[in-house]
């Protein structure tokens, strides 16, 4: 055995690049087991796009609906509603929403691409309870514009869902990726493109 | 750094003690053929087997109104689920595949007589808990074959006098195949089965490496060693047998991923055109047949037609079955040949032998037809089956005899390559 | 039921009753082509207009079949989502399996699965096997499914078509069906030769190894 004619350099080589073609194969072969544990059709089916009528919601009122599991609110907000939002921004702790919690076209004052119509994932950005809705003046404190107030830990938001500075939770309320179907028709879950804004 | 890190893991754990213990220090044979890279095949079915598995427990629902949903659920909508499950049910016949090859390379070099009769009986226990295994598993997908297969097979436990009724609803958990059965064939196929597998697949590799493994020429290379202590016919298993296996496994993976991705159902052989109907309670598929793999045993079990000694022909039929998987396990005291490789025994037993592989296959494919036909010639598929039911028989309890008759050849002291 | 079981295994000892059903019988052989994806297309249509009111196929989703087989949102918004569903819907029945068992005296069966619990050629000798039959409820028999409740859905089509036309419609719906039953055939082979070539390459690498080492013996 192991006599002097054997070609090291030939064994080497061929021992080299069968382990390298075995674990390339092993590599690729262990790409449909990890994509396997990705949402199946199923989930993204349960995660579709959901349409709203707002048709019948009331001025000042709120809508909640279920999006992925999460509630999701859209208010039809009041002239009132909307003053609110410039009186207390400078109790803010992000009022101008730079960062990164909404989609581009809802970053602006109202957060909205309506004005009055605003969507908000009703989950607090601290450690995701659904904050309660205290939409009326005073109904917090005798200074409270209206807003949101999450009972696990206290975080205040106003009626753009943006938070007020010195609570718990860091950032402002994320906005859902949404479009205008029509006037009452709101689709939560798809971005409004530029087709749409036209 | 390198031998400072092994340094460090040997004092505390015998790791290269192992490795060259079992597989670089591991002597064999050095003139394996082609017979012998099953044992390693059915090693990398197995793993192949459980890592599919795993992945289809996850989206897998043991639950009558849910199961048959769920498969169609990972066939279709989990990403690559499709290939899981084709991977795990071509996996399962290509593991009887290996083990049939495995198991007749036994008989063929006499791999089950002294000093590896145990490691043949481990490994026929093995076999058996095989069979339990893709028994189990088969009710999963909850097809019609599924629940009829499972209700027929449960039903030959009723068999059984006095607490056969018990027993078979016992193991139901009802008085039909329903969801607890279900639920507890789950938990058989996931979890008690495979554990009880990898401690068997433990024990028959620890036995192997104490006896050392057979060859194609039945001698044993440990009787005559070199001064070093290590035998002259033997090599190290790796790199030789590590670097052939891996050959091996090459080609059984082409096999198993030509089957996989071309044809899975391979014609209704590995996936049966009633299993995509789902379990149906008030209709029999047209033919209830078990999946190829159990087809010899249920051959013999409907060879048995006539009633004798008072027992009816039902029981009769059970205990054919039962006793022809039974002799399997006494194989290593009914053989009373002086040698053990086909290659130096006579005429008697290469006949004997080719009589029952030919009988095994034909009850095999006789166990997929209706009994009542005619698909060799001249007799009905039952009367071939009948007389292959006494040759599988007699090669077993007429063994004594033959083999000590037979007129064996001299076997050389060294092995041979042929 | 123990008894009624074995009594049926004894049965199919003395003789299988049930034999002469099955994949014996005298079918027509259907062409089917998952390439042929303007077949695909056509029979998804006619299914959708003919079959999907009573038959399901529930294990099929609008936007997958959408996307297999070339047809656009507009398109499957328009021709098959019907009310308010959705493109990633299940393409289900929306009739009450209780209102069809009082309508037909038994549910349709969900047919995601029957081209592979049958066959395509059992689809396309079932639906070219219609006849008239006075005695029926429905009016209609099958040569191939006796006593079948089901009528003749495509009795206008085989009247006003020529046979050649009307073969060409059905075989289409076979050819759908035979998609709908495992939608991952279409790629399944494509992606097996590649894999199969891989295979390849490594048992060819291997065995050269195999070589080398097993000089030092030979």
């Amino acid at each position: 055995m192991a006599d002097e004619n054997v070609d090291q350099d030939r064994r080497r080589f061929l021992t080299g690049v069968t382990t390298g073609v075995g674990a390339a194969g092993v590599a690729v072969a262990a790409v449909p087991f990890v994509a396997s544990m990705t949402p199946s059709a199923k989930a993204r089916a349960a995660g579709a796009p959901v349409l709203v009528d707002i048709g019948d919601l009331e001025p000042g009122k709120l809508l909640k609906i279920e999006w992925r599991g999460k509630p999701v609110w859209i208010i039809k907000r009041t002239q009132e509603m909307l003053d609110s939002l410039a009186i207390v921004k400078d109790e803010l702790a992000d009022p101008d929403s730079d960062r990164d919690q909404q989609p581009e076209y809802a970053q602006n004052a109202t957060r909205s691409i309506e004005p009055g119509v605003l969507v908000l994932v009703g989950l607090c950005t601290h450690l995701g309870c659904s904050p309660l809705e205290k939409l009326k003046p005073g109904e917090l404190d005798s200074d409270w514009q209206g807003g949101f107030f999450c009972p696990c830990h206290g975080s205040k938001f106003d009626l753009a869902g943006r938070v007020f500075k010195n609570v718990p939770a860091p950032t402002n309320l994320v906005v859902p990726p949404h479009r205008f179907l029509s006037d009452s028709r709101v689709e939560i879950g798809v971005d409004t493109t530029e087709e749409d804004l036209a | 750094m390198i031998a400072k890190f092994r340094n460090w893991i040997d004092e505390r754990y015998p790791a290269t003690k192992t490795w060259e213990e079992h597989v670089s220090k591991y002597y064999a044979p050095k003139n394996f053929n082609f017979w012998y890279f099953f044992g390693s095949l059915a090693l990398l079915v197995l793993v192949l087997q459980i890592v599919t598995g795993i992945f289809l427990t996850m989206h897998y629902k043991p639950d009558t109104e849910l199961a048959f949903d769920s498969v169609e659920h990972i066939m279709r909508d989990v990403s690559w689920g499709w290939l899981m499950r084709y991977l795990h049910s071509t996996g399962a016949s290509l593991f009887f595949v290996v083990i049939y090859l495995h198991m007749f390379r036994g008989l063929l070099y006499g791999s089950h007589r002294k000093p590896r009769e145990l490691l043949w009986i481990v490994g026929m226990v093995i076999y058996l808990t095989l069979m339990a295994e893709a028994f189990f598993g088969y009710l999963l997908p909850w097809g019609n074959m599924s629940y009829w297969g499972a209700q027929v097979i449960i039903s030959l436990f009723a068999a059984i006098p006095y607490i056969g009724e018990g027993l078979a609803e016992w193991i139901r958990g009802d008085f039909v195949v329903s969801d607890a059965t279900l639920t507890r064939f789950f938990a058989f196929h996931v979890i008690l089965v495979p554990l009880v597998l990898l401690g068997l697949v433990f024990v028959h590799l620890v036995a192997l490496h104490k006896v050392g493994s057979n060859n194609p020429d039945g001698i044993e290379i440990k009787a005559d060693k070199k001064e070093d202590g290590t035998p002259k016919d033997g090599i190290p298993f790796h790199p030789y047998y590590t670097v052939k296996d891996l050959f091996g496994a090459g080609v059984f993976l082409f096999i198993l991923f030509g089957i996989t991705f071309i044809t899975p159902e391979l014609s209704g052989w590995f996936l049966e055109r009633a299993n995509f109907e789902p379990a149906n309670a008030l209709q029999t598929p047209p033919d209830i047949i078990p999946l190829w793999y159990l087809t010899p045993y249920y051959s013999i079990l409907r060879a048995v037609t006539y009633p004798l000694f008072g027992v009816d022909a039902k029981l009769w039929g059970v205990f054919s079955m039962g006793f022809a998987i039974f002799l399997f396990f006494l194989l290593p005291w009914l053989d009373r040949s002086p040698v053990k490789s086909i290659r130096y025994r006579g005429w008697m037993f290469k006949t004997a032998l080719t009589v029952f592989t030919v009988s095994f296959v034909l009850l095999g494919y006789l166990g997929t037809k209706n009994p009542q036909a005619i698909d060799l010639f001249l007799f009905t598929n039952l009367t071939w089956a009948q007389i292959f039911y006494f040759l599988y028989f007699a090669f077993f309890l007429l063994m004594p005899i033959y083999t000590r008759l037979d007129p064996v050849k001299p076997v050389p002291d060294r092995v041979t390559f042929k | 039921m123990i008894r009624l079981i074995i009594s049926m295994l004894l049965l199919s000892f003395a003789g299988n009753v049930f034999a002469a059903s099955g994949a014996s019988e005298d079918l027509d052989s259907v062409y089917v082509n998952l390439d042929d994806r303007k077949s695909l297309q056509q029979g998804a249509a006619t299914f959708a207009n003919y079959c999907l009111s009573c038959h399901g196929i529930k294990y099929m989703r609008y936007n997958r079949m959408a996307e297999d087989l070339g047809i656009s949102e507009d398109v499957l918004r328009e021709n098959f989502l019907v009310g308010s569903q959705k493109p990633s819907d299940q393409m289900d029945v929306t009739m009450s399996e209780e209102d069809a068992k009082r309508w037909f005296g038994t549910a349709p069966p969900d047919l995601s699965l029957i081209a592979r619990s049958r066959s395509p050629d059992w689809i396309y000798t079932f639906l070219r096997g219609f006849f008239v039959d006075d005695s029926s409820v429905t009016g209609w028999n099958n040569e191939l499914f006796e006593d079948v409740a089901m009528p003749h859905v495509l009795y206008e089509q085989q009247q006003n078509f020529e046979p050649e036309e009307y073969d060409s419609l059905v075989r289409d719906v076979a050819n759908f069906l035979v998609y709908v039953a495992e939608p991952v055939k279409l790629v399944r082979y494509n992606i097996g030769i590649l894999v199969l070539l891989f295979t390849g390459l490594f048992t060819l690498l291997a065995y050269l190894l195999k070589k080398e080492y097993w000089k030092d013996i030979h």
